[in-house]
């Protein structure tokens, strides 16, 4: 039986009726129209489903919707700002580091979560912070000159 | 400076800052009022008799709106290559493999598919199965096909020159056995689709597909369709690496599930099902005798090579071909001799993946090379510099190699990775290695024989003037295809890259094959280039008729009008153009004509300027036969060095440094080629080193997941050195080929070479993971 929920997505309240093995992916995707967050392989393998949840990076198709009933959630739709793309974004742009892009939201979360708490990573650091995204088409390495590229600023 | 104002640049994507922030529509981002959600009832048995399928109970549970079997959709053959249609979109008679489809849903929503699937009754007599190429080629096995005897789905027997008479003139005779491991492709995004057919009796296919034009025949052809009822349209897609150059049975069962009910249905490939239909790399082994003299001239190849090809076709046939014919080259070779044989078992099909057909045959001779180049006390560069062939050269089995930067790429990789300070000078645990490689610039036929084009483009100018809107079938799966079209119709127009538009993947918009073979920068960038020049000689003959100057005097630039005999007086022109804009606020008041005032001149004479282009490779390659498979207009080619360490204890390999250097004619966005040099040697190393496809005695994939198949994460890729190498390639639009398949084939090699260098046991299987590497160490140690 579906319950109500309360979750805050990207700033703003949202109050959404969901099923009880519904994982906040698809509250996210179908409920909420958010499709930035992709969906690689539904068990928490492949990253792209990655969100910021209280300011942590996790694979929402792990967490279920009721889990996430009033905490804060912060999905790619969520950087841009009035001036434009996040930096972040702006970079992967910039260095093309971005192929298919059905990785890039979920690795954009996770190079932003790590460059909130570490302003200076180091490139062990970077790689580190974005290993459970995974990506098949660039290699990783533009990935990781965008994240750089926006520490050294 | 460069002679080009956009291409040979690096320009920003036009198509990322849309997939930076979660706007670029994906499949499943996409949703049809009232559409219907489809599910594939597949095989769990590899090899079965179908003796009945009840749909009764599936039928009455509430929900449901249609469920299709054979017997709805009939047993029209499709596949891949015509000469091997082998698969109907449901199984009939018997089920090939786990997975193999037998029946479809269409419910309201996934849950309520989910349940119909498990409502559906197969009564199935197993039979018995085979799953290695020597259970499927013994005496008595079982068969999978009854036209395909003995299991072969395909066999080819190739000699050039004359190898055996060769071998009696060689110093220096070697034969090894190399295998690799069947693999997944693993890109992020599953396959998935959206039918809906009209009240029109037209069917609209959405899908994630490298290939709108091959899915929108096979569809027609399987549902009945007239070809122009069919539209493909192909919204972004996450990666396809060769799997989803193909129809598959989803976008076949959601059209026909479509078309009975009349609502849209979407069907979804979940990751176990990727795994599944698999239509990935094969499982080769290759047996390599070569024949050198002392001086370490290649004299002959002979090869033989089994593929494990699964229950179907798919690409086989063109993969046992390539797995021959591109040994051709890059280096001298006079004499080779090619035995390849496909065959059936009761797995999931392999087809094409990244390098088709030819990475394996290529890291198992680029090992053997260096076996060679020891045993005669060469350097492994020095070796293939002496054999290597030069521009304009043609192989024994007929590929011309057009353009050539094989030699640059060797020196520019020796150069930048150090190579002469390393080689042999290591201490023991850690090496160095190099191998060469080189591929297709598109395959020089269509799959199906045809004299179809190869790719067509429309231009249109918009009537305002100043935009050039670009239409193309061709697929932007990640590539960058799309930055590459606009920034050649821009170079070849003479605008800004920002005064183009471009539309892609929609079958309505024209033929292209789509996006394997490396076929795209170099097909398709052909008929853009022409397209533009077209679009480009009406707006001048235009002009030359409203100013009375002859077009071969003036050019366009840069967004605007060049007159190369003096000043010409535009202010006629100028004043008419501003006459049609009163009010605006943005009229160009002085300097010289612009395009943007042109192109709405042009408009104005001859009503809406639309040009066209379009490219075909001319005849290409030798008479004998399969000689079709392995030609192109163009070959891109590479060279790489690698340097790996490994645990002399744990037998755990790291790769340390990559140096990588590829020839892909002149660079159009010299971002992008890095890009797809990058991919490629992450895949090739996760090739290398974890990627395998497990199945337990059932024929069941046991590691069917992102987390038991291991591709690369960003710990395992080392930061790599990329080197563009441009020569002019003559066939190529401004010099342009290819880059996204040529990049891999050293990779596989190179590492096994590292690893010899590291620690003097040569291994002859892939993938190198720890225990393989350990054994094989403890063995050496032993034999000592």
């Amino acid at each position: 039986m579906k319950k109500l929920i309360t979750l805050t997505v990207n700033g703003k309240s949202h109050e959404v009726a969901v099923e009880p093995n519904e994982t906040l992916t698809d509250t996210l995707r179908y409920r909420l129209g958010l499709t930035g967050t992709k969906k690689g392989c539904e068990v928490g393998d492949c990253g792209s489903c990655t969100v910021v949840m209280d300011g942590k990076p996790v694979n929402s198709c792990l967490v279920l919707a009721m889990q996430a009933a009033g905490r804060t959630i912060e999905t790619v739709e969520g950087l841009e700002t009035e001036k434009g793309l996040h930096p972040l974004q702006e970079a992967f742009v910039e260095k093309g580091a971005i192929q298919c892009g059905f990785c890039s939201p979920g690795m954009i979360l996770s190079g932003k979560s790590l460059l909130e708490k570490n302003p200076n990573p180091s490139e062990a650091e970077i790689r580190g912070a974005i290993s459970g995204n995974l990506c098949r088409c660039t290699g990783y390495q533009k990935i990781v000159e965008a994240i750089q590229s926006v520490k050294s600023e | 400076m460069s002679r080009f104002n956009v291409i040979n640049s690096r320009a920003r994507r036009i198509d990322t800052p849309d997939k930076a922030t979660g706007r670029a529509v994906f499949i499943d981002d996409m949703n049809l009022p009232g559409m219907l959600c489809g599910a594939l009832l597949q095989s769990p048995i590899a090899h079965a008799r179908i003796l009945s399928i009840d749909t009764s109970a599936a039928a009455k549970l509430p929900g449901v709106k249609d469920i299709v079997t054979a017997k709805e959709a009939g047993m029209i053959k499709y596949g891949v290559s015509p000469a091997r249609y082998d698969e109907t979109l449901f199984c009939h008679d018997k089920v090939r493999y786990v997975g193999d489809e037998i029946a479809a849903v269409a419910a309201v929503d996934r849950e309520t598919a989910e349940e119909a699937l498990s409502l559906i009754k197969v009564e199935y007599e197993e039979l018995p199965a085979v799953f290695t190429v020597e259970e499927a080629m013994a005496d008595g096995a079982p068969q999978l096909h009854d036209q395909y005897p003995g299991n072969i789905c395909a066999e080819v027997h190739q000699e050039f020159g004359n190898v055996e008479a060769a071998f009696a003139e060689c110093d220096l005779i070697r034969t090894t056995t190399f295998k690799n491991k069947r693999q997944d492709a693993a890109f992020i995004e599953p396959m998935g689709c959206i039918a809906s057919y009209d009240l029109s009796g037209r069917l609209t296919l959405y899908s994630s597909t490298q290939v709108p034009h091959y899915v929108q025949r096979t569809v027609a052809m399987v549902l009945g369709l007239d070809v122009g009822r069919v539209r493909v349209v192909k919204p972004y897609v996450g990666g396809g690496f060769g799997i989803k150059a193909a129809a598959n049975s989803g976008e076949m069962a959601a059209s026909l599930l479509s078309k009975r009910t009349g609502r849209p249905v979407k069907l979804t490939y979940s990751r176990e099902q990727v795994f599944m239909f698999s239509r990935a790399r094969h499982g080769f082994v290759h047996t390599m005798t070569t024949g050198a003299k002392k001086d370490g001239t290649l004299i002959a190849l002979k090869h033989e090579c089994y593929l494990d090809g699964g229950a179907y076709s798919s690409f086989g046939i063109a993969t046992v071909y390539y797995a021959g014919s591109l040994l051709g080259g890059p280096y001298r070779l006079p004499n080779m001799k090619y035995d390849g044989f496909r065959v059936y078992n009761n797995k999931p099909a392999c087809g094409a993946q990244r390098g088709h057909g030819g990475v394996a045959a290529r890291a198992a001779w680029e090992q053997q090379l260096d076996m060679i180049a020891e045993e005669l006390s060469i350097d492994p560069v020095d070796l293939r510099l002496k054999n290597m062939m030069q521009a304009g050269d043609t192989t024994c089995n007929d590929l011309n190699m057009s353009s050539l930067g094989m030699k640059e790429c060797i020196e520019a990789v020796k150069d930048g990775s150090g190579w002469t300070s390393k080689k042999g000078k290591l201490p023991k645990g850690k090496g160095i290695g190099m191998a060469c490689g080189f591929f297709v610039s598109g395959a020089g036929y269509p799959i199906y024989r045809s004299d179809t084009y190869h790719g067509t483009v429309v231009i249109k100018l918009t009537e305002d003037g100043g935009t050039a809107l670009v239409y193309t079938a061709s697929a932007e799966i990640g590539q960058g295809s799309d930055t590459t079209f606009a920034m050649i119709a821009a170079e070849a127009l003479g605008v800004p890259l920002s005064s183009v538009r471009l539309a892609s993947g929609d079958t309505d918009m024209g033929v292209d094959l789509g996006a394997y073979s490396s076929r795209q920068t170099l097909m398709t960038g052909h008929a853009v280039k022409e397209a533009a020049e077209d679009v480009k000689a009406q707006v001048l003959a235009v002009l030359a008729e409203e100013l009375g100057v002859p077009a071969k005097q003036m050019d366009i630039k840069d967004g605007k009008i060049e007159f190369s005999d003096g000043e010409v007086d535009i202010s006629a022109l100028r004043t008419r153009y501003i006459k049609e804009h009163r009010g605006w606020t943005d009229n160009i008041e002085e300097g010289p004509l612009t395009f943007k005032e042109a192109s709405r001149i042009a408009y104005l004479a001859r009503g809406s300027i639309v040009g066209t282009g379009k490219y075909k490779p001319p005849e290409l390659g030798g008479k004998f036969k399969g000689a079709a498979v392995g030609t192109s207009p163009a070959y891109g080619c590479s060279a790489q060095v690698v340097e790996v360490e490994v645990d002399m204890d744990t037998g755990h390999i790291t790769v340390e440094k990559m140096t990588d250097a590829h020839d892909c004619g002149l660079a159009i966005n010299k971002t992008s080629v890095e890009g797809q040099m990058q991919g490629s040697l992450s895949m090739g190393l996760g090739e290398a080193l974890y990627e395998e496809v497990k199945f337990d005695e059932k024929g069941r994939v046991i590691n069917a997941d992102l987390a038991e198949y291991k591709i690369p994460t960003a710990l395992d890729m080392p930061n790599v050195e990329t080197i563009i190498v441009e020569s002019d390639e003559p066939n190529g639009p401004f010099g342009a080929k290819e880059v996204g398949e040529g990049a891999i084939m050293p990779t596989i090699p190179a590492i096994l070479n590292a690893v010899y260098d590291a620690t003097g046991v040569r291994i002859f299987e892939l993938p190198l993971t720890p225990e393989r590497v350990f054994m094989a160490l403890k063995k050496a140690k032993e034999e000592k």
